[in-house]
């Protein structure tokens, strides 16, 4: 009697342990799927996964190389937040870049996109090619485009237009005066913005099955418009909500932009971003604790705005 | 009623279609126009730099400023080639190791759908799209300091091996191809090792032109990388290069004509990248959806 009841005992225990076996044996079973993912996941952990946790973890520190990092809890957010005023105008910067460059961006990518599926095959390499060669441009190259275009002396051609329109009078002090030093960032900013986004569109747009449309006719679709809103865009949802996470990240990380037109620090910090305020503690200052904090905030505001995007475009889908 | 096809037909004069030609030439022109005039730039002669008004195009165009650039080295001691043989062995090096490493993640990532963990392991790399590589560049640049590889081509190169957008889009191409095609080969008695290689390497074409064409933008375009791993005049690349050439801000406009030719140099080989592999992108990015 006293075995069996040892041995329910036994199984009873035995039984999460044999789920714990199980998951062991596929694991062993797999053993050369994982080899064939170590070297990505071997880099991914060494230079994503670890440095994300390093960061968050160094953001409680005073950290600057040389000396032993220092554990001074949440000092560096509360610098971060009520005493650092250079920082508050970053985020505000980067916010208003962002409003206008993620929507508009994201919107004229679809759109461009959306049109230029409208036309004959051959006619589309053409417009694809013009409208996202600004996209894989290098902006240290274009620096010499915007410079002089938007050159505070008659030299610059925005400055002579204008003057010859009548329009004003003055050279304007484009990259210079803090009134426009956003005005132009925006605007760089979004003509580099139709990226990968727009290339995930327009191949999606192509590929929306042919029937589709025509089963929208039978059903009472009545013109262009009802067919982008009832079929072609559910069709290509994915797509969308791909380049959705994609132009979250390209709006937010405006760093390049900033440092070759404005500088880094810019007039009244009017250019500054995130990145740039990040760069200037991590690599100019060293003072890396401070900076990874900065890093966190950054990454809380990318991943908590994509988790958001998810949420509603998962929600249409159900 | 409604028409499935294109807006154009052809046969009657057509207003919505004139309408959609002139609206995407005139917008197509205004995104050219920056480049237009790097091109012009590059070409003009000195005389025409400093012309009052400014001319946007070039009148006489010369090739004295890719002479300068390329033969006359400037105030540094380093030729402008360095630059360029270090940016195309950086980007080559990123390009070739990230679409093998993406590949052979993507193979079980995608196809052996009763591995654990799989789905834990895709959900961390869709988690990995959603933010900018920048913010983890401070722990990277410890690590590739403690590793001792600072001023190093490998310190270049092994941070941006693994790209999560690239692994997302290999696997989301695989996962379109027909399991059947690999049975095949199973049945053969033909080793993971040899399927990979010989079955699923070639069904991945388009996807290794369309991470070719990522990474090697992004790699090439980078000014970050270069100047927080590198600290030697010779280990830096091409926009490095680019500012130095800038830097010397009293002689701006003299320094166009040199600087517009050195921009044109780089940004020439994303274009021809982007030309070269256009087709086989478009028809990977068709499967570049995330299911919400």
């Amino acid at each position: 009697m006293n075995s069996t009841i040892v041995q329910t005992d036994a199984n009873y225990v035995w039984v999460p342990e044999s789920k714990w076996k199980l998951l062991w044996k596929a694991m062993v079973a797999h053993r050369i799927s994982y080899l064939f993912m170590a070297p990505f996941l071997f880099f991914f952990c060494l230079f994503t996964i670890v440095p994300v946790i390093a960061s968050m973890v160094m953001s409680f520190s005073y950290y600057n190389i040389l000396e032993k990092p220092r554990w001074i809890g949440l000092s560096n957010y509360k610098l971060l937040f009520v005493d650092d005023d250079i920082f508050l105008k970053a985020i505000g910067n980067t916010l208003k870049i962002a409003i206008v460059t993620g929507p508009v961006g994201y919107i004229m990518a679809f759109l461009l996109a959306w049109l230029i599926c409208q036309i004959p095959n051959k006619y589309r390499f053409l417009y694809t090619f013009c409208f996202y060669t600004p996209a894989i441009t290098s902006v240290v190259a274009l620096t010499v485009v915007w410079t002089y275009l938007f050159s505070g002396d008659r030299y610059g051609m925005i400055n002579n237009w204008l003057i010859q329109l009548g329009i004003i009078h003055e050279p304007w002090l484009w990259l210079q005066d803090v009134r426009t030093i956003m005005p132009v960032l925006i605007i760089v900013s979004l003509w580099m913005s139709m990226g990968i986004g727009f290339l995930a569109f327009l191949a999606g747009l192509q590929n929306v099955p042919r029937d589709l449309y025509e089963a929208g006719s039978i059903d009472g679709v009545k013109n262009r418009w009802q067919e982008l809103w009832y079929i072609t865009i559910p069709s290509v949802k994915p797509q969308l909500l791909f380049g959705a996470v994609l132009q979250v990240v390209f709006a937010l990380q405006v760093f390049d932009v900033s440092v070759q037109l404005v500088g880094i620090p810019s007039p009244l910090y009017a250019g500054h971003t995130i990145l740039t305020h990040l760069f200037d503690y991590a690599f100019i200052r060293f003072e890396m604790g401070y900076a990874s904090a900065i890093a966190v905030v950054l990454f809380i505001l990318m991943v908590g705005l994509n988790r958001f995007i998810f949420k509603i475009l998962g929600e249409k889908e159900g | 009623m409604a028409s499935s096809g294109s807006i154009v037909k052809g046969k009657r004069f057509d207003w919505g279609g004139y309408l959609l030609y002139t609206f995407l030439t005139l917008f197509a022109i205004i995104m050219l126009m920056p480049l237009v005039y790097m091109v012009s730039t590059a070409f003009k002669p000195i005389s025409e730099l400093f012309l009052f008004p400014p001319k946007f195009f070039v009148m006489n165009p010369t090739l004295k400023n890719f002479y300068n650039l390329l033969l006359v080295s400037g105030s540094s001691f380093v030729p402008f080639t360095r630059y360029v043989f270090n940016s195309a062995v950086v980007s080559t090096a990123i390009v070739v190791g990230g679409i093998i490493l993406s590949s052979m993640a993507a193979y079980p990532l995608s196809k052996h759908i009763d591995m654990p963990f799989r789905k834990g392991i895709f959900n961390i790399i869709i988690l990995a799209l959603m933010f900018a590589p920048q913010v983890t560049q401070i722990p990277q640049y410890l690590v590739i300091n403690y590793l001792g590889l600072m001023n190093t081509y490998v310190a270049l190169v092994i941070p941006y091996l693994a790209y999560p957008v690239g692994l997302f889009l290999m696997k989301q191409f695989l996962d379109q191809i027909p399991d059947a095609l690999l049975e095949a080969g199973k049945i053969d008695g033909a080793s993971e090792w040899t399927i990979f290689w010989k079955i699923i390497m070639p069904l991945l074409k388009p996807a290794w032109a369309t991470l070719a064409l990522f990474v090697f933008v992004a790699a090439w375009n980078d000014p970050w990388s270069s100047a927080v791993y590198t600290t030697t005049e010779d280990m830096k690349t091409l926009p490095y290069a680019l500012n130095t050439i800038n830097g010397g801000n009293a002689n701006l406009i003299a320094a166009a004509g040199t600087l517009g030719a050195a921009s044109l140099l780089m940004v020439i080989p994303t274009i021809i990248v982007f030309v070269v592999t256009q087709k086989l992108v478009l028809e990977t990015m068709a499967h570049s959806g995330i299911k919400g």
